[in-house]
């Protein structure tokens, strides 16, 4: 009797077991996030609202907060002559880079994921940019001078110059002219074609995620439409595109924090140009900034959740 | 079956079908080859290995332009007739950046930062991977969503107060609130951990260093595709939660762990931000590679016409010097990378 009755209490022990297991793996990062990163981030809010200065004390450094209140905020919208026109030019920048990202490396991930000459070798050249394009070699290639001139190119001083000028903007502009189509989608292209460069090394990760997405779509739905008749165009947009659409949500909100969060941002670089001179005022602009780009994840999220297939699995 | 048709066997698993009025092999390619279907097909592949070759030229022209700009002396990269190939021979802006930037204390200091940084990275990765994807606890849910959280905030963002916090170091302190933390409770005051690697590895460890949320996140979706009999089985054999993931779980990702370690390495190497804002002393530099970057070496200063053209190749030269370990590393790991993130089961 007495072993009949300890087997369901041993079970119970189990799953506390097991769950006491699990606390244990992420007690790494629920020890810092409590201990070290939930300070961070309730100081760099409190230091948003005070002027911070570090005093020496005998032999220790101490750090005095004199209490500012709201005037950093304010400031950064009224008195600031340039914080708001940079933040507006940082949400046009990643309205025009997003679409381009997305498209881009949706559609060389499709192409990689063929069967073709040479794959493996366009594969480990595509995931370069992965590996090197982020922290010290983009702010070298922001400040090239030379691939452009190399290339017997004129700089114009517009600055972006370099590298991007692979491909002249006048003969593209010329012929959308000659297409007659509408002035937007005109500049839209051009800067596009101008910024070619910048958009093949950002777009790496999203290759990957986008790869790794069409790689589980099963082989057998393609056949199915193959022998249906279907026409590679349709089983793109019927098959490929649905299955897919869970991580154009996913590259999306990725490639959003990615093109705010980098150097070569406008608000970002602006942020930074004032933080040498007053932290404090640098820290409020990007707390500002931060939530103008949450709440635009959230708006492309919503609107984009709803478009989404998930395939049932089980 | 029809009585014209004979069906030979050639070999083991091959057999050979004849039938009245079958062409020969010349004829059916004659056919094969005059079908639209068959061009449409051969123009569509060399439509795209042309515009894949054309991106990787985009990729890969700057590199080639950057390494021919390094072997040029002053005066060749303000002469229009030179571009590509070099006049005057000279391996001086290696030379310089070599010895007066300390290239080398750079590349030993930055291998040893990132190489630990990297592999603490990995290792906590797959731990709160493992811990999200396998276990139920309460919370876990609200876990994830920090992982997430701690991704989208930029660490931008918290530069000042991230300096401070490591400049003086507590435990569970907030810094504009008076009360003692952990470690001033023990010894008195907080410790100062600028200029030192501390500041990086203690995020490493807590997961919570330069997109770290990005591959706790690769690892949970990867654990959430092991399936759970590989566990249970060790389980019932009487090997524990640790044991089963130490001797069957860590082996079995190891394409994976490459990636994250390929991203985590590649990722500390290059960056800017870190190596900038924690080693700010001026006496015992640290060297690290932004330092080679920085400023022109001082024996190339110059007022020369070109000069805003010839730093330009200087730091561009520092840029090469500075990739070329990682793309060594990377020409070795590649295949991993590919083959970690198709398994990683990214979807769903």
């Amino acid at each position: 009797m007495e072993k009949q009755l300890k087997i369901p209490k041993r079970h119970a022990s189990l799953e506390k077991r097991k769950a006491r297991a699990g606390y244990l793996f992420v007690a790494p990062f629920l020890v810092g996030v409590i201990l070290i990163y939930l300070p961070i981030l309730l100081d760099s809010i409190w230091f948003s609202f005070n002027n911070i200065n570090i005093d020496v004390v005998g032999e220790n450094r101490v750090i005095v907060l004199l209490p500012q209140g709201f005037k950093y905020y304010t400031e950064a919208f009224t008195t600031d002559p340039q914080f708001v026109t940079k933040l507006l030019s940082g949400i046009q920048q990643l309205v025009f880079e997003v679409p381009a990202i997305i498209i881009f490396s949706l559609f060389i991930a499709v192409v990689l994921n063929q069967k073709m000459l040479g794959r493996a070798a366009f594969r480990a050249i595509f995931f370069i940019p992965v590996i090197i394009s982020t922290g010290l070699m983009e702010s070298i290639n922001a400040s090239d001078l030379m691939s452009g001139a190399a290339e017997g190119g004129i700089d114009d001083g517009s600055g972006g110059g370099g590298a991007s000028q692979i491909i002249s903007a006048l003969d593209v502009e010329l012929l959308f002219e000659n297409m007659k189509v509408g002035g937007d989608l005109v500049k839209y292209v051009v800067s596009l074609v101008n910024n070619v460069y910048n958009i093949i090394n950002y777009s790496g990760v999203q290759m990957l995620i986008f790869l790794a997405g069409l790689q589980s779509i099963s082989p057998a739905i393609y056949e199915a439409s193959e022998i249906e008749g279907a026409t590679a165009w349709e089983t793109f947009w019927k098959i490929t595109f649905p299955m897919i659409s869970p991580m154009i949500l996913v590259n999306t909100v990725y490639t959003i924090i990615d093109s705010f969060t980098k150097k070569s941002n406008v608000t970002m670089s602006y942020i930074s140009s004032i933080y040498s001179g007053n932290e404090s005022k640098a820290t409020a602009m990007s707390w500002i900034y931060f939530v103008v780009v949450i709440l635009i994840i959230a708006i492309v999220a919503g609107i984009a959740s709803t478009f989404i297939f998930y395939q049932r699995k089980d | 079956m029809d009585t014209n048709t004979v069906v030979t066997k050639e070999t083991k698993n091959r057999i050979r079908v004849d039938y009245e009025g079958k062409l020969t092999f010349t004829d059916r390619l004659k056919k094969k080859l005059t079908t639209s279907n068959t061009w449409k097909k051969v123009l569509l592949n060399i439509f795209r290995f042309v515009l894949m070759l054309g991106v990787s030229y985009v990729i890969l022209y700057p590199f080639f332009a950057r390494i021919a700009g390094s072997f040029m002396t002053k005066e060749d990269v303000v002469d229009p007739t030179v571009s590509l190939i070099p006049k005057h021979f000279t391996l001086e802006i290696y030379h310089y950046l070599i010895v007066e930037n300390h290239y080398f204390q750079a590349l030993l200091n930055t291998t040893l930062l990132s190489l630990l940084c990297a592999l603490i990275q990995t290792f906590i990765a797959c731990l709160i991977g493992y811990g999200l994807a396998k276990f139920k606890f309460k919370g876990n849910k609200a876990v994830m969503l920090a992982v997430i959280l701690t991704m989208i905030i930029p660490h931008r963002t918290l530069k000042l107060s991230l300096l401070q916090h490591f400049v003086f170091f507590d435990i569970g302190k907030v810094l504009s609130w008076d009360y003692p933390g952990i470690i001033e409770l023990i010894t008195g005051s907080p410790l100062h951990l600028e200029n030192t690697y501390w500041p990086l590895v203690i995020l490493s460890i807590c997961g919570l260093a330069f997109k770290n949320g990005l591959y706790i996140y690769m690892m949970r979706q990867f654990f959430k595709g092991v399936p759970d009999e590989l566990e249970e089985s060790a389980y019932v054999d009487g090997s524990g939660v640790f044991r089963t993931f130490f001797q069957i779980i860590l082996p079995l990702s190891i394409p994976m762990m490459i990636t994250i370690f390929l991203f985590a390495f590649s990722w500390q190497w290059t960056d800017e931000f870190y190596t900038t804002l924690f080693f700010i002393d001026d006496r015992n530099k640290i060297y690290l590679m932004p330092d080679v970057y920085a400023a022109p070496p001082p024996s190339l200063e110059t007022n020369y016409g070109g000069q805003s053209l010839y730093y330009s190749v200087i730091s561009n030269t520092a840029g090469m010097m500075i990739i070329a370990p990682l793309v060594i590393v990377y020409l070795f790991c590649q295949r991993y990378l590919v083959q970690g993130i198709e398994r990683s089961g990214l979807v769903g």
